[in-house]
């Protein structure tokens, strides 16, 4: 396990939605350790990136290659058990379980274990990597509670805890703070910051806030029109007026 | 195959369609419209074939110029249909609508359960035969089989009801309101359409529909306490081959289900029972949500 | 094992079962040996109601065991059940494994429909193949043995047989329910995206639930067809689909004993009011039914908790309740 092992490649990603063209030739190169935001205007492309290279949206040109692996094309479910965990905008959790049941499955299906019937889902050794989890995330005091009660900073932070529970090579996150109160943002940020510096998860986060994105990523692409407009650190690249324009929408 | 044989099977095909189309057609309506699944459909269908046998057999009793009895038929169906398509929506479906689909279903088929024993407490349990209207119409001869005139009769309502239900949706304001409703409630509603006249009129439409075939239909068969169960299978299995909440699926599924039957009655007729539901099963099998049904999008 | 504590008032159901055939008088014990196979058999339909999935073709798989015993009879002049109920579970379990594969690509209306369409199938070559099946007539069960003693379907022997076999499915279930599958299945009524994003199959989470469904469905079959002594095509038909997913909502299944109080009171309730109104029968059960879709949604197992809940305030409720 090197540090520059390259996680994730996109090799000309390419996807149409009729005439618009929502990712025109995307190269993106992902490597070991690297915390990336992506930014973008609405429309720009940045979520559909993101579905092309969780399977969720086949490309009509190019290619993923995820840890070296052929993933184009492949099913959500495939590239997630290759590895690749991703949390959503809209937090998808299961409201009709108690939080600790929801890390509890993730932990399950990670091992392999989520069609058993015979071993119980409340097993000692998963109940204590999930308290474990949710103490990091700071959801320990929510653990039996209905996922009801969860405020939305805490709905997202759990999206997030089971995309981690996975143990996954490459966290995506769709919009962390969107839907957020701004007093919550930076908490969020910071809570789950922390997380993944300690475990030393790649990762990637597609953001709309410049603040977020510069505070909290190592190295930043710009999306705008489907295309890839620039790629490097948050300074210089945020600093650019040109950039600043085309990311919060042109005037 | 002789060509005699041919023209027997589409006679014989297109007959049964047009029994089968009138059966579901009010099923796939209240589908299309409430997107639930009526079970009680059955039960509506068979209370217009009592009531209009009924009523046709005490107009005979009366001495009147049995040429009334068409009459009686109609009138049956829509009385029954005015009734039970206000009260069951009112009453009862309104109650559940949001809720899982498996209340959904569990009411509509108390529903079926209630109506059949109300139909044995009324009109008994002897078999209701009125013949009159079928033999009037007299007999002609294709292929060298001689039909009955009644059943083209039956051919030409079914026909006219899908005409006149393709108009209703398409031609006029009142359809273009309940397509408005279905493709958003909460956007009609914003708009201050009245969703809640618009589902009671819409599932009254599908009752009568029920109603008025059961009605005409009757005089072909003998009405017979508890056939409103098996009418229910069959019509999910047109209205699920053609595509739910379809019209145009409704007839085809009905013409599909109605020519492959008369085929396997004249050439294989072991599976005659069966045929309905192995195409049931190979439909869905490749287009679950049925021939001109609307695919289910999923949502992330 | 791992036996889950039972409340005193639990145990007090336990000793009422088990003592049944000296309280009650015979046709009382024969409501509650069809209620337990009807219990079993309402179980496979819970676990997909669970997940807000409807099957409407369960029968598919009670007549597959029912007729298991028709033909063991027939064909063998079986009537062990220590054979036949194995063999009616696993006749049960590989229908459900072949019908399953097209089955667990899809969800709530569709599901319904086909499966209904699969029951139906069986229905009409129960029929149509008479020389086989005995068509209308149906095939006749005889008496059951079990490791060679003769027990009638209406004896004492029958009923603790089927009490038993009852007691292992429940505690099955309620390994099954605490288990990740259990909660899987629930989870699928709920999001399946987060499903596929674990990297869990929903299909396969639904494949496997089915063919135990198809396995539970199969054990009833076999002592429900003793039971009753008779095997008919109509065990197939939708309307025995129908009567489980009935009682699955009148009982209440959510819980474990819902199917069970359920089971008992549609026996008593279509024995009763068929004897009183014979042609008021299904009304009164649909009456009921509606009465608890619009009131109590979560069926009878809602009212009892609802009843106990208030117990629980008193010290003595307490004491017998947990």
């Amino acid at each position: 396990m090197n540090d520059n092992e390259l996680i994730l490649q996109t090799i000309d990603l390419t996807r149409y939605f009729g005439m618009v063209k929502a990712a025109d030739g995307i190269n993106v190169d992902v490597r070991r350790g690297e915390v990336v935001g992506i930014i973008g205007a609405n429309g720009s492309g940045k979520t559909t990136f993101l579905n092309l290279i969780t399977g969720y949206l086949t490309p009509e040109r190019g290619r993923i290659l995820f840890l070296g692996q052929e993933c184009t094309g492949e099913s959500p479910r495939r590239i997630v058990k290759l590895g690749l965990a991703r949390s959503f905008q809209i937090p998808q959790i299961y409201t009709t379980l108690s939080v600790m049941e929801n890390l509890l499955l993730s932990l399950s299906a990670q091992a392999n274990k989520g069609t058993v019937f015979w071993q119980p889902l409340y097993t000692e050794s998963w109940v204590r990597e999930a308290s474990e989890i949710l103490a990091r995330f700071g959801l320990e005091s929510y653990a039996d509670r209905p996922v009801s009660v969860l405020p939305e900073g805490g709905r997202k932070l759990l999206d997030i805890a089971l995309s981690f529970a996975l143990k996954p090579q490459l966290l995506l996150m769709d919009e962390p703070t969107s839907g957020v109160s701004i007093e919550d943002k930076f908490q969020v940020m910071d809570t789950m910051a922390t997380v993944l510096k300690e475990s030393n998860i790649t990762t990637i986060f597609v953001e709309h806030d410049m603040e977020v994105v510069q505070r909290y990523s190592r190295r930043v692409i710009v999306f705008d029109e489907g295309k890839l407009i620039a790629d490097g650190h948050p300074q210089t690249i945020l600093a650019d007026p040109e950039i600043r324009k085309a990311v919060l929408g042109h005037e | 195959m002789t060509l005699q044989l041919l023209t027997i099977i589409f006679v014989d095909g297109l007959n049964y369609a047009a029994t089968l189309f009138l059966i579901s057609i009010g099923l796939t309506i209240v589908y299309g419209v409430l997107r639930i699944l009526n079970i009680s459909h059955g039960g509506i269908y068979a209370f217009g074939a009592y009531l209009a046998t009924w009523l046709a057999l005490q107009l005979l009793e009366a001495g009147l110029p049995p040429y009334l009895s068409y009459l009686m038929l109609l009138a049956g169906g829509i009385i029954i249909g005015l009734l039970t398509g206000p009260i069951i929506e009112r009453l009862f479906l309104r109650r559940i609508y949001g809720r899982d689909m498996h209340i959904q279903l569990l009411l509509t088929y108390s529903i079926l359960l209630i109506l059949d024993d109300l139909m044995k407490l009324i009109f008994g349990m002897e078999p209701l035969i009125v013949s009159e209207p079928y033999t009037l119409l007299g007999q002609f001869s294709v292929a060298g089989i001689s039909y009955s005139r009644y059943q083209f009769f039956l051919i030409a309502i079914s026909v006219l009801f899908g005409g006149c239900l393709i108009w209703l949706v398409r031609g006029t304001r009142f359809g273009k309101l309940v397509v408005a409703v279905i493709n958003d409630r909460e956007v009609s509603l914003a708009m201050g359409i009245n969703v809640n006249l618009i589902f009671t009129f819409a599932f009254t439409l599908g009752a009568l529909a029920a109603a008025l075939g059961g009605a005409f239909i009757a005089p072909t068969i003998a009405v017979v306490p508890g056939f409103a169960l098996e009418v229910v299978v069959l019509s999910f299995a047109v209205i699920a081959i053609g595509g739910m909440g379809s019209l145009e699926g409704a007839a085809l599924g009905a013409l599909i289900v109605g020519l492959s039957r008369a085929a396997a009655i004249h050439l294989y007729p072991e599976i005659e029972l069966v045929i309905i539901y192995l195409i049931m099963v190979v439909v869905l099998a490749i287009r679950p949500e049925g021939i001109f049904g609307e695919e289910e999008l999923r949502r992330i | 094992m791992n036996f889950p504590r039972v409340p005193i008032v639990g145990q007090i159901f336990v000793v009422l079962f088990l003592a049944a055939p000296a309280l009650f008088p015979s046709w009382i014990l024969f409501l509650l040996t069809k209620s337990l196979f009807m219990f079993i058999a309402v179980q496979g339909v819970a676990l997909f109601l669970r997940s807000g999935n409807i099957t409407f073709g369960h029968a598919l798989f009670y007549a597959t065991g029912a007729y298991t015993v028709g033909f063991g009879t027939k064909w063998f002049g079986f009537r062990e059940l220590a054979v036949l109920v194995p063999l009616g579970a696993l006749a049960g379990l590989i229908m459900a494994a072949l019908v399953g594969l097209i089955m667990a690509r899809y969800r709530g209306v569709f599901f319904a429909m086909l499966n209904l369409a699969f029951s139906m199938i069986m229905y009409a070559a129960l029929l149509k193949f008479y020389w086989v099946t005995g068509g209308t007539d149906g095939l006749p069960a005889g008496v059951a043995t079990l490791f060679g003693f003769q027990l009638r379907g209406s004896s004492f022997g029958f009923y603790y047989f089927s009490l038993g076999i009852a007691g292992l499915v429940a505690y099955g279930l309620y390994r099954f329910l605490a288990s990740p599958l259990g909660y899987f299945l629930k989870a699928l009524g709920d999001n399946e995206i987060r499903i596929e994003y674990s990297g869990e199959s929903v299909r396969h989470v639904i494949y496997v639930a089915y063919v135990i469904a198809g396995g539970l469905g199969g054990i009833s079959g076999v002592l429900a067809a003793f039971t009753i002594g008779h095997i008919v095509p109509e065990d197939a038909f939708w309307i025995q689909s129908g009567e489980f997913v009935f009682i699955a909502l009148l009982g209440g299944f959510e819980s474990i004993f819902g199917p069970l109080m359920g089971a008992i009171a549609f026996e008593f309730i279509q024995t009763y009011a068929s004897k009183y109104f014979p042609l008021a029968w299904q009304m009164t059960l649909g009456g009921i039914m509606l009465l608890i879709i619009i009131f109590k949604p979560g069926g009878l197992w809602e009212i009892y908790e609802g009843l106990t809940s208030r117990l629980k305030n008193s010290r003595w409720g307490r004491y017998i309740l947990e």
